[in-house]
């Protein structure tokens, strides 16, 4: 399963995509804040992580509906499980590796067991904080959230997305866990966004393969769909925002209507996505060849987030020249 | 164990030096922590230059005394002061955060020849530290094993889980030092917050059986002074509570939270070099 050395794309650059000028974190903060004006039941909880988690504008406009918990992710998991019991919609926020391995007992036990009404927030995942090291990175999150029964995972892949995702997460009955990156990500989407939980999003039509991202990667598999088509290849890109449930349907359609399949995330590739449509093709027998693009059962390393994009092979350039392999 | 005024004034200097490398790495690496390296560096060069029984060039040295700065995020002061005193060369800081560089942004030591512990998620340190403590004990070795804690990092439940079962297993080769800078990341910044009532650590760890002593931890002599005392009893895990400041040295990043982690500008940076070779010739 380790990864060969990674190929690098050949052909012509292609245009980036827009960068958001807001921080993911800052702006999921931001929408946190606006459902809140309107949802009096929605409480924010943090790990004295406040300013890193974006929620800063929250404990400002309404200071009695914030705790910081101190530095007790696990602690803070309780406390967010009690709340939730008197009738609140508690918020937790904390980095992504704390909120999935840090606590992750107490979100299974105190949480998802008896499938309180938790959102956790949780910021900085997959090599966000590539500076950090592996210790701060979450790359392992989604594999762990998935297997805990009554939990939804949700993954936004830009600003706009993050509002849909944010007002989602509130308004459904059930613990959530809600994948949040660090930085400022590509623009994707703009306009009018229908969104639903469970329902993945057809964000680049193609009949030739199909490229499935969550999160920031759904920005990677446009622009590698971009280059390919430098090569004459017309690739479709999903964006899996909703990593569990996932969409069985448009994960099936993908592998009946185009030749080969191909996930990308910025996490290990056992038991996230690519896991994920891989036990859907499996179970449903489509032997549409998958390839799953991620972390290669390594930790990443250090450096900073487009390089380790780039290095482990879920930038845009790298997917589009993995694919011109996997096609010869 | 005591310190003359020659060598006081060397390692007074050290530190100097270490906090020129904690500001200059940062600032050239954009990113990283400078509040509680800071807070720290007096007390890393006390252990490295003058407590710790250690050979630089011979890092996986059975006998050595270990050291695990479990407030890991602090490394870029661990790492200047590892460089000085010869674990790798100085010219190496300038990696420090760079793609696969051996200085992470916190300490790995699958990579980094001289660290005794991978550190980062704080409150971790010391159960491994009650380990190598109860490793030594069992093979009758005669190391002592120190590991750094941040204030705030006490916040977490797994200090007190080790805290308690090293006392149990009266591991008196077993030595905490607590920099107690009394900022954390955010705290209870805002009007209003206010910390825990039972904030006193020395109550809270003499409740848990240890040898507790306080000291000044930017005064090296006490700080050694302490050191030494608390190796002396042998049945008790030991603490130094060292009163800190945060962003110590300087002036306008003392006892300011904001510096937890914020990346000095050119002029910051300037200005900071300035104030340390200011204290230099100063008495
Ligand atoms: C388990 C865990 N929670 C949160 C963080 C994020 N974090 C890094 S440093 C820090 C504050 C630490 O405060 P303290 O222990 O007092 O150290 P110092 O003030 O000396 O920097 C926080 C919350 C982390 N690294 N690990």
């Amino acid at each position: 399963m380790k990864s060969a050395k990674i190929p690098q794309w050949t052909g012509d650059p292609v245009q980036p995509l827009p960068m958001a000028d807001v921080a993911s974190r800052v702006a999921a903060g931001l929408c946190l804040v606006e459902e809140a004006r309107s949802n009096p039941d929605i409480w924010a909880l943090t790990s004295d992580v406040l300013n890193s988690t974006g929620l800063v504008p929250f404990a400002k406009a309404f200071p009695e509906r914030f705790l910081n918990v101190g530095i007790a992710e696990q602690s803070m998991m309780g406390i967010a499980a009690g709340l939730a019991t008197c009738g609140k919609i508690p918020v937790a926020a904390t980095f992504g590796f704390l909120a999935s391995m840090r606590a992750c007992e107490q979100v299974r036990s105190d949480i998802a067991y008896p499938n309180l009404n938790v959102k956790i927030y949780a910021t900085h995942a997959g090599v966000a904080l590539g500076k950090g090291g592996t210790t701060h990175h979450a790359l392992e999150d989604v594999a762990i959230m998935r297997t805990f029964a009554n939990m939804t995972i949700l993954e936004p892949a830009d600003v706009l997305e993050t509002q849909k995702v944010m007002a989602a997460a509130v308004a459904h009955q059930g613990p959530v866990y809600i994948r949040l990156r660090r930085g400022p990500g590509p623009v994707i989407y703009q306009g009018e966004l229908a969104y639903q939980i469970g329902k993945a999003n057809l964000v680049r039509e193609g009949n030739d393969l199909t490229l499935i991202g969550c999160g920031r990667t759904v920005g990677e598999c446009l622009l590698a769909a971009a280059l390919l088509t430098q090569r004459g290849i017309s690739a479709r890109v999903l964006d899996m925002h909703t990593l569990k449930p996932i969409d069985d349907e448009a994960i099936a359609a993908a592998a009946r209507e185009t030749r080969m399949v191909i996930t990308a995330e910025d996490h290990t590739i056992i038991g996230g996505l690519g896991g994920a449509v891989a036990e859907v093709m499996a179970e449903l027998g489509l032997a549409t060849p998958l390839r799953r693009l991620g972390v290669r059962d390594i930790y990443a390393g250090i450096g900073g987030e487009d390089e380790l994009l780039a290095k482990h092979g879920i930038a845009g350039p790298q997917i589009a020249a993995q694919v011109m392999q996997f096609l010869e | 164990m005591t310190i003359n005024p020659t060598r006081l004034h060397e390692l007074e200097d050290m530190a100097r030096r270490v906090r020129r490398h904690i500001l200059t790495t940062v600032h050239a690496a954009g990113g990283g922590h400078v509040g509680g390296p800071l807070s720290a560096t007096d007390m890393l060069v006390a252990l490295y230059f003058h407590i710790l029984n250690i050979d630089p060039t011979n890092p996986q040295w059975e006998d050595r005394d270990r050291f695990i700065l479990s407030k890991g995020h602090s490394c870029i002061a661990l790492y200047a002061v590892m460089a000085e005193r010869g674990y790798f060369p100085v010219s190496e800081l300038i990696t420090f955060d760079g793609i696969d560089s051996r200085l992470q942004g916190h300490p790995d030591m699958a990579r980094l020849p001289g660290l005794d512990m991978s550190t980062g998620s704080l409150g971790q340190g010391l159960s491994p530290g009650v380990g190598m403590a109860l490793g030594a004990r069992l093979r009758n070795k005669p190391f002592t094993t120190y590991v750094m804690l941040g204030d705030g990092e006490c916040q977490e439940g797994q200090v007190w889980e080790a805290a308690f079962v090293a006392a149990r297993y009266r591991l008196g080769n077993l030595v905490a030092i607590l920099d107690l800078n009394r900022l954390q990341q955010y705290g209870w910044q805002e009007p209003g917050g206010m910390r825990p009532p039972l904030d006193d650590p020395r109550r809270q760890w003499e409740a848990f059986g240890w040898q507790v002593s306080v000291v000044d931890g930017h005064d090296i002599t006490s700080f050694v002074e302490a050191l030494s005392t608390a190796r002396q009893e042998s049945d008790r895990p030991a603490i130094v509570i060292a009163h800190t400041v945060k962003g110590k040295g300087i002036s306008f990043m003392e006892g300011d939270y904001s510096w937890h982690a914020r990346v000095p500008t050119d002029v910051e940076l300037a200005r900071a070099l300035a104030e340390l070779e200011l204290r230099e010739v100063q008495p």
